[in-house]
């Protein structure tokens, strides 16, 4: 049987692993490299990688650190590969098919794109079909404004006035394999998932939804599962501070009657 | 007793990132290379054949970069031990119908038919279960923990019941292993399957 996913995404700025608060704060983590090393050998299903690196502004300040532009982002995600062997998606920064063949090649399974899906209307269309839907995944940055659920672009700061569900629905049929559904407000919350708005877009979506954005604990993840139709769930935060953690996770999971893929620790 | 030394050939007819599939190999040990030069491919003692992309333009690209007349005298003839995954596995096959019929090169009779799937989305997309339906040295220990990686939407029909090794259930049932005698297929990708990757990959070597 087919299993949900149980998925860590590592935000990456200016070559940082970094944590996030409602898109706003972030604190530094450490190296990116170590950490996924560990999350794979707690048997993460598939890990998300996003470069949230901004504009140039942010960048200069950490010049001395070696890693700011994209190069180095993709050397990163290009060591990794080396070492880690389970499917990756590849997100931030992605405006041509240039840039999602580039990141392939250096073995991301999937590209995550968010701004330029709003930006050129034609883009997901014209990706899916040069590299096919099952590497296209759209993210969504959702924030609750007076209008309802609001999709938001460039990391999260400009409100497109689109309605999730509409807009979901729109990517899908324009060949999206997946959504990447994040919730701003949820954001590093901890408080867990907005489950409503999983629940609508997985609902009426028949392309696999991945639920990001609040979870503080476990159970988190148990909900999303059994109260809405979400195929993944996935969290940064909370992965990054318990000891094994996604091995934790999933056992929990498992325990809990949910269909996760064994917690094994790899031990084969 | 000494073991062999063992050395893989990846096939390279220019399909996709086959560098996942060699960095796993170097990871576990193994010596290997990407190559499509029939020395490389004469010299190498275990030959892959990885795969991305439709069965038409894989059987397209590999006739035009692979010499596969050598690559037959090397598997057909000398027995030599050999492992397509995804797409590669398809085209063990007579025929695929992915965007019209294509000749694939008929080396376990079968065809490469879509999945049938009811109301589930297409692709196949992520971690399903691999049932061995009767003992290999494929799947060897990989009872317990049989969890892998899988992007298709074709699957390989296989004519003769004694070549399916171990199938996998998306609404219904369909062939994730194949094998005949020396010829292994695998529709998952064991280079993103993490630990059951490498063992099924460790198994192909001790053949």
């Amino acid at each position: 049987m087919k299993k949900n996913r149980v998925i860590p995404v590592l935000l990456l700025k200016n070559g940082w692993l970094v944590q996030s608060r409602e898109f706003v704060r972030h604190q530094n983590l450490g190296n990116p490299i170590d950490a996924v090393k560990r999350l794979s050998k707690w048997a993460s299903d598939e890990l998300i990688y996003l470069d949230i690196t901004r504009d140039d502004i942010y960048d200069i300040r950490r010049d001395d650190q070696g890693y700011e532009n994209i190069s180095s982002f993709l050397g990163i995600i290009e060591s990794i590969s080396k070492e880690v062997f389970m499917p990756m998606t590849i997100g931030g920064k992605i405006k041509n098919l240039h840039d999602i063949e580039e990141r392939l090649l250096i073995g991301a399974d999937k590209v995550s794109i968010n701004t330029e899906a709003y930006e050129d209307d034609k883009f997901i269309e014209i990706a899916a079909k040069e590299f096919g839907s099952q590497c296209i995944v759209v993210s969504m940055d959702v924030k609750k404004t007076e209008q309802g659920n609001s999709v938001f672009t460039n990391f999260g700061t400009k409100d497109t006035g689109k309605d999730a569900l509409f807009w979901s629905k729109r990517m899908e049929n324009f060949g999206a394999g997946e959504i990447l559904l994040n919730s701003i407000d949820r954001d590093g919350t901890g408080e867990g998932y907005d489950i409503e708005l999983l629940d609508q877009i997985s609902s009426e979506c028949t392309c696999p939804i991945i639920a990001l954005g609040g979870v503080g604990e476990w159970n988190h993840f148990k909900e999303a599962l059994d109260k809405t139709k979400v195929d993944s769930v996935a969290a940064a935060n909370i992965f990054q501070y318990t000891d094994q953690s996604v091995y934790l996770a999933k056992k929990y999971l498992s325990n809990n009657g949910c269909n996760v893929r064994k917690p094994d620790l790899l031990k084969i | 007793m000494e073991m062999m030394k063992k050395n893989v050939c990846i096939l390279d007819y220019g399909s996709g990132n086959v560098g996942s599939v060699n960095n796993l190999l170097a990871f576990i040990g193994i010596e290997s290379l990407i190559s499509n030069k029939p020395d490389d491919i004469k010299g190498s003692t275990h030959l892959i054949l990885p795969g991305v992309g439709s069965f038409g333009s894989a059987m397209e690209k590999m006739s035009e970069n692979l010499p596969i007349n050598l690559i037959e005298e090397e598997v057909i003839h000398n027995k030599k031990p050999f492992l397509g995954i995804c797409v590669g596995m398809q085209v063990l096959a007579n025929f695929g119908f992915e965007f019209g019929q294509h000749e694939g090169l008929g080396w376990i009779d079968g065809t490469v038919d879509l999945i049938e799937v009811g109301n589930n989305p297409l692709p196949h997309i992520g971690w399903n279960n691999v049932d061995a339906t009767r003992e290999s040295k494929l799947m060897n220990g990989l009872n317990e923990i049989n969890d892998f990686y899988f992007v298709n939407s074709f699957c390989f029909n296989a004519k003769n019941k004694e070549d399916i090794l171990a199938e996998t259930t998306y609404h219904q049932k369909f062939t994730s292993v194949i094998g005949k005698e020396n010829i292994f297929g695998v529709q998952f990708h064991p280079e993103k399957s993490q630990g059951a990757g490498q063992k099924i990959i460790k198994n192909f070597l001790e053949y």
